[in-house]
């Protein structure tokens, strides 16, 4: 039985719902040095939308991670209902968020991926205990930001996706003024507990932001080891 | 002749006495020389618990109550001073590492024996508390599991215990917080072994779960307060995880969480959300928090830890520190309260929470800030 009208703002449904904005958030804002995470639920509503699915209205504070700096947003998650899959549409607006400055160092970093000798490459950001060499932080921001466009289109009322580990990012060579990279992130879906496996190919520069080009999500591996040989 | 033989003695008990005061100063150098703040394999977790042992026989002792699958030792620490009227001890049962990878749980329960050894003796009211409960401490319960999110960098995200695959399956391990008997397999498992929630082939198939009933079962007239640590998303729930059943003291359960959670936002600022596991997160059965309820334990939680999802079961190792500190602010709260009711008569919950708190946080703030090398 779906909670429908004022919400609970700390159980589960507008917290969930509140998830899908921040993945929204990081898909359209997020960049190596501009991180969103959802802080707090103020309030939030529910109504069914007839043929359409179900709508969530929220209140909600917002913190970009790496400036340490908070907002309110509104927003509106609409969950559709009906035939396949389709991935929650999301409004939200927040006047803050875009006006925080990090072009200089955006900058710095795109001509560092443009110029470096070889292509960069890394893997477990983060590692066993949860260690992320300063070096490697803005490509785990960006797998980040490139794994909230997955999250985003596989949320559903039934899930809380949150990126657990980014298995490796490699950067690919292009022709053009992107940066291109190639990635295999788990990400960690809360109400089942499982890991789920993405490979994500994406681009990046400073005045497109982060683009994802391809999303697969690899067979589930059990152990990551052989089974038992029953030959 | 006599004089010789006299002199002797007095030589052999000096270094008798030298020696044994020398091995009790390694038991507490090394248990001082034991970084809390870093995440330890099992080796070492084992290895501690002996130190601690030796190293402060008058408050602790061990017991083995139980073998792992794969047949390790399922290991507490026993914590508590003689009562000086002899009166029958309470009992408080701390459980961590259920789940394999929720590193920050095992390194919690470390950080809460090595503060009470450090403070007992200084903090009357913590003194008082260890002279009528004794505090049963499992830094690890799914000890197959934690060892397997050691083995290597693909294998850290292991949640379930190693069990063997069931017939016709390939899939190890059994979510071992499904396995409780408690509603077993009624909502929130899956009954496919491959799952992260697969609950086993039947309520208290899994040894680590049957040893944790065996043994509190034995207690539970005793135990008043039954605390289990998981990470991550910084809750605290309280039973049952079944959305249609309610605690009888569901609303003393609340106050007392909530209590809990405020001392746990005084120390570093962070919330913690107090509810059942139904409101804030998802329906489940089988849960050992659920089971401790459903025998009787009066008082009992499910501690998720830091943090909302930046890192999850990540923790960075610079974290643990700040998340221990929070999370024995917590527990202490909920201790102290559960200790008070009982053996303070007419003292009020919420009276007692602030001064026991207060005191509490007080010799906490005042050894932290002295710099006790950890």
């Amino acid at each position: 039985m779906m909670a429908t009208g004022e919400l609970n703002p700390n159980h589960y449904p507008a917290q969930r719902a509140a998830k899908v904005v921040q993945h929204y958030l990081n898909t359209r804002y997020g960049s190596p040095y501009r991180l969103l995470g959802l802080q707090r639920v103020h309030s939030g509503n529910a109504e069914d939308v007839e043929d359409s699915g179900r709508k969530y209205q929220l209140e909600i504070s917002v913190q970009e991670m790496i400036g340490n700096t908070t907002e309110k947003c509104s927003a509106e998650v609409l969950f559709p209902r009906g035939e396949g899959q389709r991935s929650p549409q999301v409004q939200a607006s927040c006047e803050q968020l875009l006006k925080v400055n990090n072009t200089a160092q955006e900058e710095a970093l795109y001509k560092l991926f443009k110029t470096n000798q070889s292509l960069l490459s890394a893997q477990n950001l983060p590692d066993s205990y949860g260690h992320i060499e300063p070096d490697m932080k803005p490509l785990w921001h960006l797998s980040i930001v490139a794994s909230s466009a997955v999250m985003l289109n596989e949320s559903t009322e039934n899930t809380l996706y949150n990126m657990a580990q980014v298995a490796n990012i490699t950067q690919l060579a292009t022709e053009n003024d992107q940066v291109k990279f190639d990635c295999h992130v788990l990400l960690h879906e809360m109400v089942s507990q499982e890991i789920i496996h993405w490979k994500l190919l994406f681009t990046w520069s400073p005045p497109e932001g982060v683009k994802v080009l391809q999303m697969e999500q690899l067979p589930h591996c059990h152990d990551c080891e052989k089974p038992p040989n029953t030959n | 002749m006599e004089k010789k033989t006299l002199t002797l003695w007095v030589l052999s008990l000096f270094l008798l006495v030298l020696k044994t005061s020398n091995s009790l100063e390694e038991g507490l150098e090394s248990t001082r020389m034991h970084d809390y703040a870093k995440y330890h394999p099992m080796e070492e977790i084992y290895t501690w618990m002996e130190e601690v042992e030796r190293g402060n026989p008058e408050l602790v002792s061990s017991a083995v109550y139980g073998r792992t699958y794969e047949g390790s030792n399922i290991t507490l620490l026993k914590l508590g001073l003689e009562n000086p009227e002899g009166k029958e001890k309470k009992v408080i049962w701390v459980d961590c590492g259920i789940h394999a990878r929720e590193w920050i749980a095992p390194a919690f329960c470390q950080w809460f024996v090595k503060e009470i050894v450090h403070s007992y003796k200084t903090n009357k009211k913590l003194e008082q508390m260890l002279q009528n409960l004794d505090v049963y401490v499992t830094p690890v319960v799914n000890v197959d599991g934690y060892i397997f999110t050691w083995a290597n960098e693909s294998t850290r995200l292991w949640r379930k215990s190693r069990s063997d695959p069931p017939p016709n399956s390939s899939c190890y391990g059994v979510d071992l917080n499904r396995n409780f008997n408690a509603n077993w397999g009624t909502v929130g498992v899956s009954f496919d072994s491959c799952q992260n929630n697969y609950c086993g082939k039947a309520a208290g198939s899994e040894p680590e779960a049957k040893a944790v009933m065996d043994f509190v079962g034995k207690m539970v007239n005793q135990t008043l307060c039954f605390l289990t640590i998981h990470s991550a998303g910084q809750l605290i729930l309280l039973p049952y995880g079944h959305p249609q059943i309610t605690a009888p003291n569901y609303d003393e359960l609340v106050a007392v969480g909530e209590a809990a959670a405020a001392e746990m936002k005084n120390v570093h600022g962070m919330g913690y959300t107090v509810g059942t596991s139904p409101q804030i997160l998802y329906a489940n059965s089988g849960s050992s928090r659920d089971w401790a309820r459903l025998i009787g334990i009066p008082f009992s939680y499910t501690f998720e830890l830091r943090d909302k999802g930046e890192f999850s079961h990540l923790l960075p190792e610079e974290q643990i520190q700040p998340a221990c500190e929070e999370a024995y602010a917590g527990a202490l709260s909920i201790i102290a309260n559960v200790h008070d009711k009982t053996f303070n008569s007419g003292t009020r919950p919420n009276a007692a929470v602030s001064g026991v708190a207060m005191g509490i946080l007080t010799i906490m703030v005042v050894s932290f800030t002295a710099g006790v090398k950890v």
